[in-house]
């Protein structure tokens, strides 16, 4: 970034003479620097999956959430900083519970992620304001089926057959598209998504890391919740083996 | 001269519920072998106008309770939106924890209570039964509050004509079967006795496997008794 230095990146209301606002590029960083997060779309679900890099040892299994329920039948992924994360998962589940109650049933996946993105980018608009430093991969089922979006700092929102966001995320886009995606069940989903997950963490930079996965799926009736145990326990045996037989070749 | 009203009531009048308008009549709830039984008919009355003949009033709350209410119907179901509400939030931390009954009894108890202390009551007699960790609860909530445990329960009229008969007869131990038959004697009381009840009712079950709620169905009633075919007959200065 040539452009750092030059007095237009300390504030999020004021622009680069090259048309650029550099504070929401550097809350882009904060995102690349997290550990990986993917989201699939497969022919009868979502599947999102998280490499949670661990901090420290003494850390209990299973804190620090990334993936969120944000209503009955989606959830929140998180890439980036987690608190700033957590700010955004409330917001999410207040536009869900607020919707429902006004209109007396679930909000639609796509009415959801615009609210959210709205939010989102509303913190890119008033020098007070920082924008948030995370991106997130909201995953939903609705009657126009299951839906899959991914937000970022800039307020910006896509939706995608496959995302994913985090230190690892050209890798593990190059290996979602290798995926026949609208063939996959979920089931087959989780596999393939910790497959991806395991590959792309960097044995040497980053140390421990906990995968956190969850689904929203027909097998889940419809409802957003932790892949089942015994299910991520055989797909990260899968990941390690299919690690090892690279490693072999 | 401004009344004496005008002094004491602020200018823009609070709306606030003074009379119930459509109600449902008593529900009645008891313990038995394998959880809790729970009946209530189907009426809803506007006034003292039948309006409407099939209410469900008793609902499943969550994963281990079923919920009974009496009075105010549009209260009893903004009181279910407010539970849907508290449940899902609690479901989406998908820790593997829910809520018992003794949590959303007492979750009501503070609802009512609250909102009988802004003089703007939620106007229901609410029975609230289940079962966790092998646990029957039986619980009940007036709208201004007052709640308690016991192992028979009844709202309204229930109050007066069927938990006397249940005080004779309801043991610890009943079978589903029996347990249904005393419910039925004390709402063929009540169906007799309280005019607004109706011969189309529920039964409802809950045990450590779940909520099953019955189909409506009705009573039999026999209407044959000299004093009900010739009523004013004894009764001096009536017609």
């Amino acid at each position: 970034m040539a452009s750092i230095g030059t007095g237009y990146d300390l504030s999020v209301t004021t622009f680069s003479p090259d048309g650029r606002v550099f504070q929401i590029e550097y809350a882009a960083k904060a995102v690349d620097n997290s550990g990986t997060v993917i989201g699939i779309k497969c022919k009868d679900g979502i599947v999102l999956g998280v490499e949670k890099l661990i901090a420290s040892k003494m850390m209990l299994p299973g804190s620090n959430r990334r993936i969120h329920a944000v209503d009955r039948h989606s959830g929140m992924a998180v890439a980036g900083l987690a608190a700033d994360g957590r700010q955004i998962v409330a917001r999410t589940k207040s536009e869900a519970t607020n919707y429902e109650r006004t209109y007396g049933e679930p909000i639609p996946v796509k009415e959801l992620a615009d609210r959210v993105a709205s939010y989102v980018h509303l913190c890119t608009l008033y020098w007070w304001l920082r924008p948030f430093g995370c991106g997130v991969i909201l995953g939903g089922y609705d009657r126009d089926g299951p839906q899959l979006y991914m937000i970022e700092p800039s307020g910006v929102s896509y939706r995608y057959f496959g995302a994913a966001i985090g230190k690892g995320r050209q890798a593990a886009k190059t290996e979602i598209e290798k995926l026949s995606l609208s063939e996959m069940t979920c089931r087959q989903g989780v596999v393939e998504v910790a497959k991806i997950i395991y590959g792309v963490h960097d044995e040497a930079k980053d140390k421990a890391f906990e995968l956190e996965m969850s689904w929203v799926c027909d097998e889940s009736n419809r409802l957003h919740q932790k892949v089942p145990d015994e299910l991520l326990e055989s797909a990260k045996a899968a990941a390690k083996a299919a690690l090892e037989e690279m490693d072999a070749d | 001269m401004t009344s004496v009203e005008g002094l004491l009531v602020c200018e823009q009048d609070s709306q606030r519920t003074l009379s119930p308008y459509v109600t449902g009549t008593s529900v009645i709830g008891i313990k038995y072998k394998d959880g809790i039984l729970m009946t209530a008919d189907m009426g809803g009355s506007y006034g003292s106008t039948l309006r409407y003949k099939s209410v469900e009033r008793m609902k499943s709350i969550g994963k281990h309770s079923l919920l009974g209410a009496s009075g105010e119907i549009s209260d009893f179901q903004e009181i279910l939106r407010y539970l849907d509400e508290l449940i899902k939030y609690d479901d989406m931390w998908d820790d593997g924890n829910s809520f018992g009954p003794k949590e959303i009894h007492n979750y009501l108890t503070r609802i009512m209570y609250n909102r009988r202390n802004k003089f703007d009551p939620l106007w229901n007699s609410l029975v609230l039964g289940g079962v966790k960790n092998g646990q029957k609860y039986l619980g009940t909530v007036s709208m201004i509050g007052v709640h308690f445990e016991d192992n028979h329960v009844a709202t309204g009229f229930g109050n007066h004509l069927a938990r006397p008969i249940l005080r004779d007869e309801w043991k610890e131990d009943l079978s589903y079967e029996d347990a249904v038959k005393l419910l039925e004697k004390c709402m063929r009381v009540l169906l007799y006795r309280d005019r607004s009840a109706i011969n189309k009712l529920q039964v409802a079950k809950i045990t450590e496997e779940g909520v099953t709620i019955s189909q409506p169905y009705s009573l039999k009633t026999f209407w044959g008794f000299n004093a009900f075919q010739n009523p004013s007959k004894g009764a001096e200065g009536t017609w």
